[in-house]
């Protein structure tokens, strides 16, 4: 909760000046039932009995009275209203402050610390969470300053009646006080846990919109529907379970307020009977008492909301304190290398969350200009040396140099604007088919035009109606595999990035248009050093290296007519796709 | 106007359709209101009790009647307990209530979801899915707990309060035959006007949900793009969106809780001004007791009470009515959902598809995702029982369409396709899509461990029958070699799990299945020649015997198929084996021909 107080901090001026309007609001407010009994008392009550009254006069206070009361409650609506206003303003502030600031720490997660927090939970912490604590704050700026001076203000107006009586009901207070806290504590992780349940139950849902045709083919409503009860069911439980816990404090609350009143009546009855005190105290003891148990209420109200919106918090707070990964070193840690390299892996060793080896003792070099082929069995790890290459990891031993500096070295934007890379099934957001190859970087129309011209996409393109305008549904649905794998290719080849790095990414072309895409690669990105991951022989035979990568070690590398001659497991491969080619 | 017509119906129709789901609970709900009644009855009982020993303090110095207190000091303490327990039980059952609720709710909108045409999901954000079905609903969730309640006990106080007026001075609630109408027409005015910015904000903050969502799963490329400050350019001015729409949700919203209660506040003071002038005439004797307007003392003092009484729950009600609105639009979003036409009910008389032979007829068939923009013209094509067909053609040719119309992901617009001989329009889709299995170029596993991956299409599927799969999908090894073996639970990314070795795992789950048809869709891409050799034999296995759609890569699947279906721009161009088809020299041939192309 601290931290997301101290983003209140900068607006604490204009807060505290809508607390005291809020504040000058409410003792008008309080100010009502005190006008109120007073006509009663003074003015009304001592007519009773008279029969000699001046009416005029008497008519002239009542009026004027009442017409003060009536003064009393427009400033307190429009102090309201204002005071309302300004919270809401704050609130809105402050929660657009936080989300985006918690976006942006999520965007620079390392993709290790995602996978820990698994994107359903961020994503429910960016909405849900920052949704419950901006409820909070509106909340809090409204009844938080209201309740505590009707209950301040009530309780200095019975003092001033009766001091005694005032402290007698006082007693209660601490009571109420502990077990309201203790009821909130009691219920804090309850939510936690609760907000555990949801990021279970947003799972299911994410995956499954992703996988319909998969459920419908398979005719697994059932198994789904089942799947998706049990985490709702859960979720259920654990809601009902916080929320029971939190139903508590109210009656409880009210409970030992009454208590408190009933003290107060034995008491003054006491006191009556001493002659230190008189009824008609009592009397007016009790109506300000009713107001005093509102404010309590309205607090313990605020208790259950701040239970929820705490542990919002503690989950945004956890990202948003989660050590910075892959952080940029200094030189003197990872030293440099000078031999003219342009791309070296020194003895990489890799491994997922330091369990097994993916990657073993990888030592290789490339030249700027030139390209590497890394061809090698389903899960022998390419994908994973890429994502090395690219440092979404770090390296468990050994360094990867580019230009001769450790990659741990250079400045993320740095580095990242070496690559434009295409991966397996990357990703295609709703949006225009020229957005989605320019991708945020401000690429020249005639760029993006020359760049799908390369990867063999401008054909399609404008063969839609709206050529480059065309718009793509999120994960480019209404795209073929062929046309989603142009498409992305078009990205990876527009930014003119040193480094093109292509991950089996023409997979789902056919032969022809394969053929013309590496055509046209080679001849428009001449100059520029690839790195192409495949699984046909014919997308890497004309690389200048290529790497051959079994259970995630080299096996053998070399040119295409070199492996040829000395690995069995190319000559292989090369042959059973030479033999038997493929069709689309 | 007609337009604020339409949305207080809306209004209307959403409440009565949230009360419907109260009413499924109608035992709750009637426990409920009668612990409601108890509890605030045993609560107004107090103050008479503490009436009682007031008067008997009154009696002045000396003089009380401690007996009497101490009485009645017992009887509240024991009243105030009893009424704490209820109200204690009270909100337990509402919670209780307000929770089956929502987990009704949740479970329909999921189940109707799956229902939904697969389209639905190519067009709907899978983060505006996610925000229906945990924001919206827990908006709804929070009201219905809380507010319920609360309007609950204020409709019994005001009922009550007003009774006790009415019979004290009929006159002075003249005033409130003024300003309560006042006090409906505003809220009603002020709720048709910010019922439109309640419901905009519902949206924007679905809108956002949509687009963090689709960012965060495109995080890998964003990072490798370096473009984090961009998409977080783009993500502030949908947060500023919504945070706006919340504000000004917010900005009317605040007039209505203040507002009502000023009004309260003017009849209060008009009370007490009307009244203190009755009643001073009344000493003053210009009004005779007899006369309607005669007021004494106590009446006065109690009906002042009663009418700030009366006020409190009004105020309370205003003042809570912001959050019934945005409930209120939650529930219009989730039923907006609820009321997405599923994909067309299976037809009365359809029959289940049973002892498959797999002879397959497509006659004349047209079909377009648009209607006017038809992707497959005027197909025709006969496949017998344990044939294998193998559709290839250029991307974009509606290989992938023709597959949709197979399983009726999507129903034919012209034509028809028959299995055994009978329209597939007539069977259940159920027991016609149990009738394929089916590898798409897709990939997807859901977060359980590998076994029930596996056994995804299977029910009740041995570990033995699960290993004998994944043995002949040939992931039997890699699966061992995970320090979990078949219990490894798969992540959200499955990082230690490539995309092949996913993909066959999925081979393995259509090996399991085992139905009497098969559908591979470029399945074989993303594995590599070795394990693909390996797994051709299986799959050659797998084929013996079924009716095969092919949208074929590997050269050998096309020689071997049956039939060849050349497919461009939605039409069969050329039919026939792969001999004939080369023989003919066309589009097939030239296709052909290109691989030879890439071995310079």
């Amino acid at each position: 909760m601290k931290k997301i107080l101290s983003y209140l901090k900068p607006h604490s001026g204009f807060m505290t000046f809508a607390f005291g309007i809020k504040s000058l609001a409410t003792m008008a407010e309080l100010a009502l039932p005190y006008i109120l009994s007073y006509i009663i008392d003074y003015i009304i009550r001592p007519l009773e009995g008279q029969t000699d009254v001046d009416t005029g006069a008497v008519a002239r206070r009542i009026v004027i009275w009442s017409l003060l009361m009536m003064l009393c409650a427009l400033v307190a609506v429009a102090g309201n209203i204002t005071a309302n206003r300004m919270a809401a303003k704050v609130s809105k502030t402050v929660a657009g402050e936080i989300r985006s600031e918690l976006f942006k720490k999520t965007m620079s997660l390392s993709p290790a610390q995602t996978d820990f927090y698994t994107v359903a939970s961020l994503e429910s912490r960016l909405t849900t969470d920052t949704y419950n604590i901006h409820h909070f704050m509106n909340v809090v700026q409204r009844m938080g300053v209201r309740a505590p001076i009707m209950l301040a203000g009530g309780l200095i107006i019975t003092a001033t009646l009766d001091p005694v009586l005032t402290a007698v009901m006082a007693c209660v207070l601490p009571f109420i006080f502990i077990t309201v806290y203790g009821i909130s504590r009691k219920g804090l992780p309850l939510f936690r846990e609760s907000q555990k349940a949801v990021d279970e139950m947003v799972k299911v849902v994410r995956e499954d919109s992703q996988g319909i045709r998969v459920i419908k083919a398979l005719s697994r409503k059932k198994y789904e529907s089942d799947r998706y009860d049990a985490a709702n069911r859960r979720l259920a439980e654990k809601e009902k379970k916080a929320n029971v816990t939190m139903s508590a404090s109210n009656p409880v609350m009210t409970f030992f307020m009454n208590l408190g009143l009933t003290a107060v009546v034995f008491a003054g009855a006491v006191r009556v009977n001493a002659s230190l005190t008189e009824p008609g105290k009592i009397v007016a003891f009790i109506q300000y008492f009713t107001l005093i148990s509102m404010a309590m209420l309205a607090i313990s109200r605020l208790f259950v909301i701040f239970s929820k919106a705490s542990a919002s918090s503690q989950r945004v707070s956890e990202i948003l304190d989660t050590p910075a990964d892959l952080e940029i070193r200094s030189a003197e840690e990872y030293p440099n290398k000078e031999n003219g390299h342009f791309i070296e892996f020194d003895n990489v060793s890799f491994a997922y969350n330091s369990t097994k080896n993916v990657l073993h003792n990888i030592s290789f070099t490339l030249e700027k200009g030139q390209s590497l082929g890394i061809i090698g069995a389903t899960g022998s790890g390419k994908t994973t040396l890429l994502a090395l290459l690219m440092r979404l990891y770090d390296v468990t031993e050994g360094a990867v140099y580019v230009e001769g500096r450790d990659i741990r070295t250079i400045p993320r934007e740095e580095l990242h604007s070496l690559f434009g890379a295409a991966m397996q099934n990357d990703f295609i957001f709703a949006g225009k088919i020229n957005e989605n190859i320019d991708f945020f970087r401000g690429i020249s129309d005639e760029d993006i035009r020359a760049s799908a011209v390369t990867a063999q996409a401008d054909g399609f393109i404008t063969g839609f109606e709206e050529g480059y305008d065309r718009v793509l549904t999120s994960k480019g649905n209404n795209l073929s595999g062929g046309q989603r794998q142009r498409t992305l290719i078009s990205r990876a080849v527009a930014g003119k990035s040193d480094v093109l790095i292509l991950d089996d990414s023409s997979s789902a072309l056919d032969y022809r248009t394969d053929s013309a895409l590496r055509t046209a690669l080679k001849r428009d990105t001449a100059g520029r050093t690839t790195v192409v991951v495949a699984q046909r022989v014919s997308s890497v035979m004309s690389c200048d290296k290529i790497i051959v990568l079994s259970e995630g070690r080299i096996s053998a590398m070399g040119t295409h007519e070199h492996l040829m001659e000395i690995s069995e497991e190319y000559r292989d491969i090369s042959n059973s796709q030479m033999g038997g080619a493929v069709l689309d | 106007m007609t337009d604020q017509n339409k949305s207080s119906r809306g209004k209307k129709a959403a409440l009565i359709r949230l009360g419907s789901y109260l009413f499924r609970h109608k035992g709750y709900v009637a426990l409920a209101f009668l612990l409601m009644l108890s509890s605030n009855l045993l609560a107004l009982l107090g103050p008479s009790l503490s009436a009682k020993a007031i008067n008997a303090i009154n009696l002045g110095a000396g003089k009380v009647d401690m007996e009497t207190v101490t009485t009645n000091v017992i009887l509240m303490v024991a009243v105030y307990a009893a009424s704490a327990v209820m109200s204690y039980l009270l909100a337990v059952l509402l919670v209780k209530l307000g929770q089956k609720i929502t987990y009704t709710l949740r479970k329909e909108v999921f189940d109707h979801l799956l229902t939904l045409p697969a389209g639905y999901f190519d067009t709907h954000q899978t983060g505006d899915i996610v925000s229906h079905i945990s924001y919206d609903i827990d908006t709804v969730n929070a009201s219905l707990s809380h507010d319920l309640l609360q309007i609950c006990a204020s409709v019994v106080t005001v009922v009550g309060s007003l009774g006790y007026m009415l019979s004290i001075s009929p006159v002075l609630i003249g005033v409130f035959a003024v300003t309560v109408p006042i006090s409906i027409l505003f809220t009603r005015y002020k709720t048709k006007r910010t019922r439109p910015l309640f419901k905009r904000r519902s949206a924007k903050l679905g809108e956002l949900n949509g687009y963090a969502e689709e960012m965060l799963s495109g995080q890998r490329t964003i990072r490798i793009y370096g473009r984090e400050e961009a998409v977080c350019g783009k993500f502030d001015a949908r947060n500023a969106e919504s945070c706006q729409a919340y504000y000004e949700a917010d900005y009317q919203g605040a007039l209505i809780g203040p507002g009502v209660n000023f009004i309260n506040n003017l009849s209060v003071s008009l009370v007490t001004l009307i009244g203190g002038i009755f009643f001073m005439l009344s000493v003053a004797g210009t009004l005779s007791p007899a006369s309607i307007l005669f007021l004494n003392l106590g009446d006065l003092s109690a009906f002042v009470q009663y009418s700030r009484k009366f006020a409190g729950p009004i105020n309370e009600f205003a003042n809570i009515l912001a959050d019934l609105q945005s409930a209120l639009a939650a529930a219009d979003r989730i039923f907006g959902i609820l009321d997405t036409s599923p994909e067309k009910a299976d037809s009365p008389d359809a029959t289940e598809l049973s002892d498959v032979k797999g002879d397959v007829c497509i006659r004349n068939v047209t079909f377009g995702y648009d209607k006017d923009k038809a992707v497959i013209k005027d197909m025709s094509v006969t496949v017998p029982a344990g044939s294998v067909t193998a559709i290839v053609g250029p991307t974009g040719a509606g290989k992938t369409t023709l597959i949709n119309l197979l399983m009726r992901f999507y129903d034919v617009d012209d034509g028809s396709i028959t299995v055994d001989g009978k329209d597939i329009r007539d069977y259940t889709r159920d027991s016609l899509r149990k009738a394929y299995t089916m590898v798409l170029q897709e990939t997807w596993l859901f977060g359980g461990t590998i076994a029930e991956n596996i056994a995804y299409g299977v029910e009740n599927a041995t570990r033995e029958q699960i290993e004998h799969a994944a043995k002949q999908a040939h992931i039997d090894t890699f699966i061992n070699t995970l320090p979990d073996g078949y219990d490894t639970v798969m992540t959200d990314n499955g990082v230690s799990i490539s995309k092949g070795q996913k993909q066959l795992i999925t081979i393995a789950r259509a090996f399991l299945a085992d139905a009497p048809m098969l559908i591979l869709d470029e399945a074989t891409s993303n594995v590599d020649s070795r394990t693909e050799k390996n797994i051709q034999s299986a799959m050659r296995a797998l084929m013996e015997g079924r009716t095969c759609f092919v949208i074929a890569h590997r050269l050998s699947t096309i020689k071997e198929a049956d039939n060849i279906l050349v497919m461009r721009d939605g039409r069969i161009t050329e039919q026939g084996t792969h001999d004939s088809l080369m023989e003919q020299g066309g589009f097939y041939a030239s296709l052909y021909n290109s691989q030879f192309d890439t071995a310079e």
